[in-house]
């Protein structure tokens, strides 16, 4: 059943004289030495370990984790889809691997022209499937792509001689947008989201004025709702010279149904990994390469491509840019995944990738609708909310329904976001999940209502199969352990 | 190629469950939809391969590289490739639910803990993007702790990062100021004479960007005199055999760890470092691990000090950042444990007696002359009376990255070159380039 | 006496200075609290003005200055025991604040309308 065995750290493991490297030789010398005061006293305390202990040790630790090759992972506004491994292979060839990035430096464009047809395809692919007119692929993550985006906006307004103070942001927004508007040193404005789950137009229209740089949305909002409004909260912003920004966080949810572009976003970002299908990684890598329309297209940073003829030429950015966020372009290897996934999806599968996504959503809010609270019960879009709160009163929360499913083989959804909703619970099932999983899930959500109604006192004990249970939070920052001593 | 498993059946089965006619009735509600988007249909798997493999043909993957710069030719292991390759690492996900994902959360306090061994610092986040927003972030932390606005940036520091820096920085109204070095140095007096109470940081990359090493002990205690802090940029191969950022009193350390069992891949992905002394450990941006025991008294590792983070401070937050660069971070974890203790100071004297020997041997080249001969690692500078793109490219046809063109760097280094060895590197290669430019100069 | 706003911080005061703290449905909302940055002594706010900032496991928040005035005390023994708060809200004060206008009393709650309050949301 459980591990009952003490952690054994890599550091717990090691042995004095272990190796687990042979270098290459050493096969010339020097009579060169530092000035000593340039040397450590004392070698770094690194592990000794073989190269066999640390197979076993790393990969014991793998088998700890889920992941979506072996789990259902339905974290709302995350989009664990499966990841395609044609998409490993391609990234791993060796004329993508091997690649320095100086080449750049030493404008030598002609030996990688391979990379650069490869950015090429993708900004020109996103472009199409967004509306946008240019994009760079510098940003290595959503909110780095938020970050530059709201840059070139505040450039925008500064070439103007109009700093202005504010970005809006509904109360629904992920965190990240109002830590990015902060981060470029903007103040936060943020509007209540009203009774439909929709930026209560209202609100926004009383606080919209010529100090408002920018509005950052996420369509569909993290509700998993459309706002149909969309269009005049454009128009209005876009009357007092204000930016609209998309969060393309949710885009599965409207790829190559709707395109931010068309319906007036002015700058948008991407999240790669999570639309087209790179792999999480654990938390990371990812890339959230930025698109502009012409509004903005000056501002863009200072290292792009141009096609000249049939050959890629490497472009400097003109004098308005905002400068550099990467120093080169970008998280390369992650942008090269998300082309491939495009090349092999191609626009009839983007189109069923979406219906798919939303399909599946909102079956499983037909299905847990009347078992939970649901705030919002009619169609939803690629994820659906819902509460905890009825059960929270029984003293089940939201937390220990995520901890009951763990013990049937599923990650727990997304709980207590979006903040606006009491023990919210946020299902993304994506389009990649059969009839036979989301249905195994929902009657797993259900049992969980019965066990509420039954016996409430049980969920305490979840998860009972994974080792371990129920971490001591405060205990982690009392008692603050983040190193081996 | 979708991916989606639905058959008709059970497509109409869930439209059923949900009251609806047809598939396209789930968006009935939008008002805004294209008419399809204009790109070609999908391909098959073995199409798109091949299609791929064309496009990588054409980037050219046989010249013997010479190139540094803060991006290196350092060997990658097998077993890192074999362990990072699992499914379970690269695609699971940000460990938000402790009990599923105890492995990225071990491997992420053993990341965490090797690189405070590292560089002897107290605390480290569980990795940033990249060295060069690893060290703009780690300006705007020396700005909340010091609540004062100006920054010190020393003109070795990898002039890409050094852009990035001021990017970010001249966003927030903070105001910095560069300072010039004296030939390939740190100029100490003149960074001196520019510490005053109202500077939060000096920033400085060590060994610089042309691979000069230099003493820093000095400048760091006069900035903690006037209330200042200390942010180096280091090379972490090199923390092999050079003084760690600790024990010279640096205050916050950031690094790119791409030389870390990470391939180069056109510059990206990576991931950064950053670390800093326990007193400051609130200010660190992004995710760190902890270890505490759970309702049974069993110990395990969880996400700590969220408190900090985005999703909870929202405006409030030390950092927008989300995402830690995992699976790269992953993978530096699975080096340096295989490269152990005797590994590291092996593999950075490697480094560092290899770079020597090409220094004595083009030293011996008439015509060509080393620009900083002294206490450099692992890179250095040269200069011909030929451009450095000449050189370059005459090089280049010869088979050889011989290194990166200064003068596209720099206003007034013309001629000049940075050439960098790693251990990959044979006698053989390093003769032949020496052979090869006594030709062209 | 003391009283309560719709931030859930009350003061409670003794002749002309008032002790400044959160309410137990603000503890309960924010979990195990572990840290606290309080005010210096000396410092004037405005009501509405961020005095002090408290964090817990799962939460950080402003605690904005219930009324005008000059910072005269801090409650040091947060900095080491932030937990205290979990324990005794209603009977832990975080700071201590001259009063610069009796007149903004009128506006806050008093312990039954609190009551009350706490029932809307």
């Amino acid at each position: 059943m459980s591990n009952n065995m003490k952690i054994q750290t890599i550091f717990d493991k090691s042995q004095d004289g272990r190796k687990g490297i042979n270098l290459p030789p050493l096969d010339v010398t020097t009579n060169v030495k530092l000035d000593s005061n340039l040397l450590r006293a004392k070698k770094a305390s690194l592990p000794q370990l073989s190269e066999f202990d640390n197979i076993r040790h790393f990969t014991n630790l793998s088998n700890k984790n889920m992941s979506i090759d072996k789990n259902f992972y339905p974290l709302g506004s995350c989009t664990m889809k499966y990841n395609p491994k044609i998409v490993e292979r391609i990234a791993n060839l060796d004329g993508f691997l091997n690649i320095h990035p100086h080449v750049v430096t030493n404008n030598n464009a002609s030996d990688v022209q391979g990379c650069l047809q490869t950015i090429d395809m993708l900004e020109n692919y996103l472009c199409e499937v967004t509306g946008m007119s240019a994009f760079t692929t510098t940003p290595q993550a959503g909110a780095h792509g938020e970050m530059l985006g709201i840059m070139m906006i505040d450039k925008y307004h500064r070439s103007k001689g109009n700093k202005r103070k504010y970005i809006i942001v509904p109360d629904s927004s992920h965190g990240t947008n109002p830590a990015t508007a902060s981060m470029v040193g903007y103040d936060v404005i943020t509007i209540k989201s009203d009774e439909h789950g929709a930026m209560d137009f209202e609100e926004f229209k009383s606080k919209m004025n010529e100090d408002v740089a920018a509005v950052m949305l996420t369509v569909p909002n993290t509700l998993g709702i459309y706002n149909n409004k969309i269009k005049d909260i454009c128009d209005l912003a876009h009357s007092f010279d204000a930016m609209m920004y998309y969060d393309g966080a949710n885009m599965n949810a409207i790829m190559g149904v709707v395109r931010p572009g068309d319906i007036g976003f002015d700058v948008i970002h991407i999240n790669v990994h999570k639309t087209f299908a790179t792999p999480h990684g654990g938390g990371g890598p990812g890339s959230g390469p930025v698109g502009v329309n012409d509004k903005l297209k000056e501002f863009l940073p200072d290292l792009g491509i141009k096609k000249v003829d049939d050959k890629y030429e490497f472009t400097s950015g003109g004098k308005n840019s905002i400068g550099k966020i990467s120093p080169f372009f970008g998280n390369y290897g992650i942008t090269l995944r998300a082309i491939t996934y495009m090349i092999g999806l191609g626009s009839n599968g983007m189109a069923n990738t979406s219906s798919k996504a939303v399909l599946n959503a909102n079956y499983i809010l037909a299905r847990l609708k009347d078992h939970f609270d649901a705030p919002f019960k009619s169609l939803c879009m690629h994820e659906c909310v819902i509460s905890a709160k009825t059960l929270a009163k029984k003293g089940v929360t939201a937390m220990d329904i995520a901890k009951y499913l763990l013990d049937f083989g599923m990650h727990s959804p997304t709980v207590y976001f979006p903040l606006i909703v009491k023990e919210a619970i946020m299902i993304e099932p994506t389009e990649t999940e059969n009839k036979q999983t989301i249905d195994l899930f929902c009657d797993k959500m259900i049992d969980a209502v019965e066990l509420a109604n039954t016996n409430p006192e049980e969920f305490k004990l979840y998860p009972k199969t994974l080792g371990v249970c129920r971490p001591d939070d405060t205990r982690a920052i009392k008692e603050l352990d983040v190193k081996f001593d | 190629m979708p991916y989606t498993p639905h058959t008709k059946t059970e497509i109409k089965e869930m439209l059923d469950v949900i009251g609806l006619e047809k598939e396209s009735d789930l968006f009935g509600g939008i008002n805004s939809k294209v008419n399809g988007i204009n790109l070609p249909e999908g391909l098959d798997e073995f199409s798109t391969f091949e299609k791929f493999k064309n496009i990588a043909s054409k980037n050219v993957t046989d010249k013997i590289i010479f190139m540094g710069g803060g991006y290196y030719d350092h060997i990658v292991p097998s077993a890192v490739d074999a362990l990072a390759g699992r499914s379970e690492f690269y695609t699971s996900y940000t460990p938000y639910q402790a009990e599923a994902s105890q492995g990225t959360l071990q491997a992420l306090y053993e990341y965490q803990s090797l690189i405070c061994k590292l560089s002897g610092m107290d605390v480290s986040n569980a990795s940033m993007y990249d060295g060069a927003s690893a060290l703009a972030e780690s300006a705007l932390m020396a700005v909340r702790i010091t609540r004062k606005n100006k920054i010190l940036i020393d003109a070795g520091i990898n002039p890409t990062y050094i852009k990035v820096v001021q990017t970010y920085l001249s966003f927030r109204d903070i105001e910095f100021e560069v300072i010039d070095l004296k030939d390939y140095e740190s100029d100490m007096d003149a960074v001196k004479e520019k510490i005053d109470s109202t500077v939060a940081a000096y920033l400085f990359q060590n060994p610089n960007f042309f691979g000069t090493i230099g003493d820093f002990n000095e400048i760091i205690e006069t900035l903690h005199e006037n209330k200042a802090l200390a942010v180096i940029s280091a090379y972490p191969i090199s923390l092999g055999i050079l003084n760690d950022p600790a024990s010279m009193g640096a205050d916050i350390f950031c690094a790119d760890g791409q030389c870390l069992g990470n391939y180069m891949n056109f510059g990206g992905p990576s991931f950064g470092m950053i670390a800093t002394k326990e007193q400051y450990i609130r200010n660190l941006p992004g995710r760190i691990i902890g270890r505490t025991l759970d309702k049974d008294g069993k110990e395990l590792f969880v996400l700590t000090m969220q408190a900090r983070e985005q999703h909870i401070r929202r405006q409030r937050a030390t950092s927008n950042i989300c995402s830690n660069q995992n699976l790269l971070a992953l993978r530096s974890t699975m080096f340096l444990s295989l490269i152990g203790q005797e590994g590291l100071y092996e593999m950075s004297n490697t480094c560092f007696t290899k770079s020597e020997y090409l220094k004595e041997q083009l030293n011996t080249i008439d015509g060509l002359e080393i620009c900083n001969a002294k206490n450099t690692f692992n890179e250095f500078v040269i200069k011909t009376k030929l451009s450095s793109a000449d050189f370059l490219e005459k090089l280049s046809e010869k088979g050889f990255y011989a290194g990166i063109n200064l003068s596209n760097l720099y206003e007034n280094k013309d001629g000049q070159i940075l050439i960098s060895v790693s251990e990959k590197r044979t006698k053989e290669q390093m003769d032949n380039l020496v052979k090869a430019i006594g030709e062209i100069v | 006496m003391k009283k309560y706003n719709e931030e859930h911080e009350w003061v409670e005061v003794e002749g002309d200075i008032a002790s400044v703290g959160i309410s137990s449905y603000a503890v309960e909302q924010l979990g195990d609290i572990t840290f606290l940055e309080l005010p210096e002594v000396g410092s004037s706010f405005s009501t509405g003005d961020s005095a002090a900032f408290i964090e817990s496991v799962k939460a950080a928040s402003d605690i904005y200055a219930p009324l005008t005035g000059e910072v005269t005390e801090v409650n040091e023994d947060l900095l080491d025991t932030p937990e205290i708060l979990n324990e005794n809200a209603e009977g832990t004060f975080i700071y201590k604040t001259k009063i610069s206008d009796a007149g903004e009393l009128d506006s806050l709650m008093s312990e039954e309308e609190y009551s009350a309050f706490k029932e809307t949301l």
